[in-house]
């Protein structure tokens, strides 16, 4: 049996993690755990129709009692800065896992501003950022991090880089 | 289109949340959480004084979270309006425990009163409908209201309620959202993660 692809590592982090409810806006790089979710009775999964839902979402699934991830690709980190102000406002754990798009091979002129923002707008925002560069350190990046957020109440991100990710073909 | 609503806010929020029992209530930032706070402050009142437009989607995951209470979004037509895309969101998971009511001013009260686009062009409760909420109504006086009171806590169903634009005296809840979140959550029994 082949060994387990990284994104399948992944979202058994988020299990591990006890993560029951899964929102995201609709993203290439997270096709799989987005799949997964949906197919895992123990798991809600929710399609947003903007990024910044996404924070609110995961508010209030804290407040029930339940934790919750949101996924998303760089350009919709800009969508969610002022909705940050509610997990950091309110001393509550947050987690989200982003691809990176604008940095590795990118085609598109357009991912590139917000690509290169996602760090440091994040990080201005009081969210803790961390990366994950290599198939063999995403899944650990995505449990400790899943710990650090729940564990000390904190806004985590955890950029998954265009170079795993896998960069985006135009030309077919 | 221009504002038609007479109703006193105040009154409105008293009705809506009368015995208000174990309902979870979430409030959208401004002067629905003065009313929720008037009609009486309550561990189970979640207030947002910011995070705007994130009213509905808070409302949600504790919808998700706790599938045998109720939950009701108490909100106005500005906050609902910046997340208007939550209303196809919530729409398309589907959460029969969860219910919206917008006191709807056609204003922006908290910022000098500027009208807003329910005022001018927009109608909540249809924006609602063509998202798919099963069931929206726009009420107009409090015999209305009194009969939205039962329908918001048995019914996946999202209410604009046309209230007068006067401002009334601030009635201000707690703003430590930290303090905020965990009465919520001690009172929902929720043991320390």
């Amino acid at each position: 049996m082949p060994p387990a692809s990284w994104q399948a590592q992944v979202y058994a982090a988020l299990k591990a993690a006890r993560i029951t409810q899964l929102a995201y806006v609709p993203d290439a790089g997270h096709a799989y755990l987005i799949e997964a979710a949906h197919a895992d009775p123990a798991m809600r999964a929710v399609v947003l129709t903007t990024e910044e839902e996404g924070i609110a979402f995961a508010a209030g699934a804290w407040l029930g009692g339940q934790r919750a991830v949101l996924l998303m690709q760089s350009s919709g980190v800009g969508n969610c800065i002022n909705m940050l102000s509610l997990p950091v406002n309110c001393r509550m754990p947050f987690l989200t896992l982003i691809t990176m798009r604008g940095e590795w091979a990118e085609f598109n002129p357009w991912q590139v501003p917000m690509g290169t923002a996602t760090p440091s707008v994040l990080t201005a925002a009081g969210v803790h950022v961390h990366r994950a560069d290599h198939p063999g350190d995403a899944a650990e990046m995505v449990a400790a991090s899943a710990a650090l957020a729940f564990d000390s109440a904190v806004p985590v991100a955890v950029l998954f880089s265009q170079r795993l990710v896998g960069a985006k073909v135009f030309s077919k | 289109m221009r504002n038609d609503g007479t109703l006193d806010r105040r009154s409105v929020a008293a009705t809506l949340l009368r015995d208000p029992g174990d309902l979870l209530v979430v409030t959208g930032l401004g002067a629905p959480s003065y009313d929720a706070a008037a009609a009486g402050d309550r561990p189970l009142n979640f207030y947002l004084w910011g995070a705007m437009g994130g009213a509905a989607m808070v409302g949600l995951g504790i919808a998700l979270a706790q599938p045998h209470r109720r939950v009701l979004v108490l909100t106005g037509d500005g906050e609902m309006l910046m997340g208007m895309g939550s209303l196809a969101t919530i729409a398309a998971a589907g959460a029969p425990n969860l219910a919206i009511a917008v006191l709807d001013n056609a204003r922006y009260g908290e910022t000098g009163s500027q009208r807003s686009h329910t005022g001018l062009a927009t109608d909540l409760a249809a924006v609602a409908a063509a998202c798919g909420w099963p069931a929206t109504t726009t009420a107009h006086d409090m015999q209305e209201v009194e009969a939205l009171r039962p329908r918001l806590r048995r019914e996946s169903l999202f209410a604009a309620i046309r209230i007068a634009s006067d401002e009334l005296p601030r009635h201000l809840p707690p703003r430590d959202g930290a303090y905020l979140a965990d009465r919520f959550r001690r009172a929902l029994g929720i043991a320390q993660d």
